[in-house]
């Protein structure tokens, strides 16, 4: 058994760990943290699968921003967690046993038909477009491939990121109805007969006999 | 022993069965539900590099990338719907989740 394939064991077993306790936990805030611990205990799998690229934008936007996202939502909503573990423990055997199930039927199915062992070396030195010989980074190469014939879906992806921020943002922003804070400029803005309105009346009646007090002139609103 | 294309890929599809029994157990709470669909993408992608790695070829990776992203749209929107949710209902039991109801 080399290294690598203790490397495999270890990650493997603390990410299906934290896979386990993401979904068993009781407190969410919990499951974000063990869902962090799994993305990055993935992120090292994909570092022995020499995928370095996406490893590293494993950790940077899913542990870096996804999941502190997911932090910041479970930490400010307050959640009555009672209420939403009602009937957990009453499916939990048959979850476990369709879970079991699916991981065995596929562990028998995958192990008889790719029993592949030898991956195909990857060059140490290519050619790179000057005509030099550079050596071989998988950052380029996907690099080299998003930006010529994925261009167009690369674009898409872009567009897709600016809708989805379009939209987080249109979803949540409010304002409130039950704030007092003031609108300075209104303020800055207003004159004397914004605030007071001088109103002649006209006299509905005939004015009563002079010995009374006289009838008010104005009316302030 | 040595690491077969098999390993990786069991270890995709017990990621994946976790997840769906996350769904299973916690059809109430809503986080954890966007929490198991996060850990389903994850063991897809699991998939995508292993078979990008032993079979060398590069465009599996690029299709990983174009995952993260719809995956990180989603959990922005989903989570911006969460916020919305418990604004208007104060709880984010699925059960109460039936305003739509036709």
């Amino acid at each position: 058994m080399d290294v690598q394939t203790g490397f495999f064991y270890l990650f493997s077993i603390v990410l299906l760990f934290a896979a386990f306790r993401v979904v068993t936990s009781r407190n969410p805030v919990h499951a974000v943290l063990f869902l962090m611990l799994a993305f990055s205990q993935a992120s090292g799998i994909w570092l022995l699968l020499k995928a370095e690229f996406l490893a590293i934008v494993l950790v940077l936007v899913y542990l870096g921003a996804v999941m502190v996202l997911f932090l910041f939502v479970v930490m400010m909503l307050d959640i009555n967690i009672d209420g939403l573990r009602q009937g957990f423990w009453k499916h939990f055997p048959i979850a476990l046993a369709v879970g079991a199930l699916i991981s065995l039927e596929m562990a028998v199915v995958l192990f008889g038909g790719f029993r592949e062992s030898r991956a195909p070396v990857i060059p140490e030195t290519v050619l790179s477009a000057a005509g030099e010989m550079v050596q071989y980074s998988n950052t380029k190469a996907l690099g080299t491939l998003l930006y010529t014939e994925y261009l167009y879906p690369l674009e898409i992806a872009a567009v897709i990121l600016l809708v989805a921020m379009i939209a987080a943002i249109a979803l949540t922003l409010r304002s409130r109805k039950d704030s007092k804070a003031i609108n300075p400029a209104l303020q800055v803005r207003v004159r004397a007969s914004d605030r007071l309105t001088m109103v002649s009346l006209a006299p509905t009646r005939e004015a009563p006999a002079p010995a009374e007090a006289p009838a008010d002139e104005e009316t302030t609103k | 022993m040595t690491l077969t294309l098999a390993h990786f890929l069991t270890l995709g599809a017990i990621l994946f069965a976790l997840a769906v029994v996350g769904i299973f157990l916690n059809r109430k709470n809503l986080i954890v539900l966007l929490m198991a669909i996060e850990l389903m993408l994850l063991a897809v992608n699991m998939n995508f590099v292993a078979f990008s790695h032993y079979l060398g070829d590069m465009h599996g990776q690029v299709f990983v990338f174009f995952i993260m992203t719809v995956a990180a749209a989603e959990a922005a929107i989903g989570l911006a719907i969460l916020v919305l949710l418990f604004r208007n209902k104060s709880s984010i039991n699925v059960d109460e989740l039936n305003s739509l109801k036709g």
